[in-house]
């Protein structure tokens, strides 16, 4: 094939640096500014793009014990419990549901499907969550959205692709279903495991709405609490974080503490992006 | 599977129960099964409300925008993507463009906001800059185009995943053969790489299609204040404001059925169609 002309080169080139742009220079404005020094901040508008004079001053003050430390405290161990959960059960039924012959396993995948067709409806959901009496409780968080159907598939699709031999072999040398799934499926389905684990991480870590309709404020996770500070504009300064008498400008710590939201994210997310192809794709294949 | 099982039975089947209350006026003294039944009472008011229909109108205007600005930016996304040369440099943009679909609408509205607010990154660089300033947030006029802006700020990088799989499977050779018959890159690009991705477009076009009712709950709930229900209105937030807020469960339920029928319908509908022009669809 022909090089391509310098024109189309040159256009490309801007295309991915307009790209690369919008999706990274949001997050370097509230870094620097979450990093930023209060007189900066002021002087420059409330955003700085780069702090002259960098301080952890913001940081200190809202993981100072204050509500933000708490919520932090309860979105990981939400996100923990959660992932761990939701992962077990979904691997089980994916499994269960992944081989031949299995007893019910037909009728329970359309039942299963079913569900994505046609969900509940936010009211019924909300009746059902009062009704079991998990008012301002956390498995509230965690109860209603255990397995996601889209993850299931994608499970059940790569437990799937695992050689049917391997499966013959290891009943012939005796194992059964637990040892077959324990011994050989797991550990084959690591890649798709990471996958649906990031998901259920990501999903339980933003959450925020189940907390505003079935938790008192102070059981709040830290998103509910970054939608009342930051998107509903209350000043974090007004929960007793003031006492210290050495407030930032309200620009800083809503930064920071937006900051604190997003970086368990990056952090976990270049160890995970590689796998991301794979597993997306085997579930919307076989979906 | 016994407890994966029991989580579909109680938190999808169990719960969807619940819409018996769609034809009930709901007393929660009496509870579920003890409230009065109305018939269709719930539907007859709904239907005669204007409120319900300004937000369902609200949903359609935002879904049509949607599907307009949104659906092709992460065909055209991955079609660069797919461009590049370098497998390095293909594969850092694509982390990049990756990122923001794993952030919570919480942060990506505050983004926004901080952004686009009236003492935002934006207005204070026009400030400084002597230009007008815009109001973007709190503007009912900009609302439309600024909740379609988030979405393909957000999602649009992910969305090219699919089509990057699609592009991939595209046959080499068929690019050899038709430079060698002097198509140019235009014309290879028309004859071979579209007709090579289009069941793929089709699929995501009719799910997109089933799904026209849903835009966007968690965003819409978020925003809505700024704007008010003028213009912030959705069926989602309609059915919250009603129900969960506003206490009126049985009025609230009613529309939550009436979306979720109307969006089954559309799926069954929009695949229909599918199998008429010869493509695959969501499911046979």
């Amino acid at each position: 094939m022909e090089k391509p002309k310098p024109v189309t080169k040159a256009a490309k080139g801007v295309a991915v640096l307009v790209l690369l742009a919008l999706v990274l220079v949001p997050f370097l404005v509230i870094i620097s500014t979450s990093l930023a020094s209060n007189k900066e901040v002021v002087a420059n508008g409330g955003w700085v793009l780069w702090p002259t004079d960098p301080t952890l001053r913001a940081y200190e003050q809202i993981l100072s014990g204050g509500i933000v430390t708490k919520a932090l405290g309860v979105s990981v161990g939400i996100t923990a419990i959660g992932t761990f959960v939701s992962l077990a059960c979904t691997a089980c039924l994916a499994y269960a549901l992944s081989r031949p012959g299995v007893f019910g396993g037909k009728p329970v995948l359309l039942v299963v499907l079913f569900t994505f067709l046609f969900p509940p409806g936010m009211i019924p959901a909300f009746l059902l969550v009062k009704g079991l009496g998990m008012q301002n409780m956390y498995a509230a968080l965690i109860a209603p959205v255990l397995i996601n159907v889209f993850n299931l598939v994608v499970l059940r699709g790569f437990f799937q692709g695992i050689p049917e031999e391997l499966y013959e072999a290891a009943r012939l040398d005796g194992a059964g279903d637990w040892t077959v799934f324990w011994r050989i499926v797991l550990p084959l389905s690591k890649a798709a495991l990471a996958v649906v684990g990031l998901f259920y991480a990501v999903s339980y870590w933003n959450a925020w709405f189940h907390a505003s309709i079935y938790l008192e404020s102070d059981h709040w996770p830290l998103s509910q609490v970054l939608r009342t500070y930051v998107i509903g504009g209350a000043q974090i300064a007004d929960t007793g974080l003031s006492e210290a008498g050495m407030v930032s400008a309200p620009q800083t710590t809503q930064m920071a503490v937006l900051v604190i939201a997003t970086v368990p994210i990056l952090i976990v997310y270049p160890f995970l992006q590689k796998y991301f192809t794979k597993g997306v794709l085997t579930g919307a294949i076989k979906s | 599977m016994v407890p994966g099982v029991a989580y579909f039975l109680v938190f999808h089947y169990g719960a969807f129960v619940g819409n018996v209350v769609a034809f009930k006026e709901y007393d929660p003294f009496a509870g579920l099964w003890g409230s009065p039944w109305v018939g269709f009472g719930n539907f007859s008011r709904m239907f005669g409300d204007p409120d319900f229909w300004h937000a369902t109108w609200n949903t359609l205007y935002i879904a049509v925008l949607q599907l307009v600005f949104y659906f092709p930016v992460p065909l055209a996304i991955a079609l660069l993507l797919h461009s590049l040369t370098s497998d390095l440099l293909r594969r850092f943009v694509q982390s990049v463009v990756y990122l923001p679909h794993f952030l919570s609408w919480v942060i990506v509205v505050a983004l926004f906001q901080q952004v686009l607010s009236d003492t935002g990154l934006l207005n204070s660089f026009l400030g400084d800059s002597g230009l007008h300033t815009v109001d973007i947030i709190g503007n009912p006029d900009a609302y439309r185009p600024l909740v379609v802006a988030e979405v393909i700020w957000k999602d649009a990088g992910w969305g090219t995943i699919i089509f990057l799989a699609a592009l991939m499977q595209v046959d080499e050779q068929q690019y050899e053969a038709a430079a060698i018959d002097g198509a140019g890159p235009w014309r290879r690009f028309w004859h071979v790489t579209l007709p090579s991705i289009r069941p793929i477009v089709v699929l995501l076009l009719i799910m997109r299609l089933g799904d026209i009712l849903s835009v966007g709950f968690e965003q819409m709930l978020l925003q809505r204040p700024s704007v008010g229900p003028e213009v912030g209105e959705v069926l989602d937030t309609f059915v919250y404001w009603q129900g969960i807020i506003g206490g009126d469960i049985g009025y609230a339920t009613a529309a939550g059925l009436f979306k979720g029928l109307v969006g089954a319908l559309l799926v069954f509908v929009a695949n229909r169609i599918a199998h008429q022009l010869g493509e695959q669809g969501v499911y046979k």
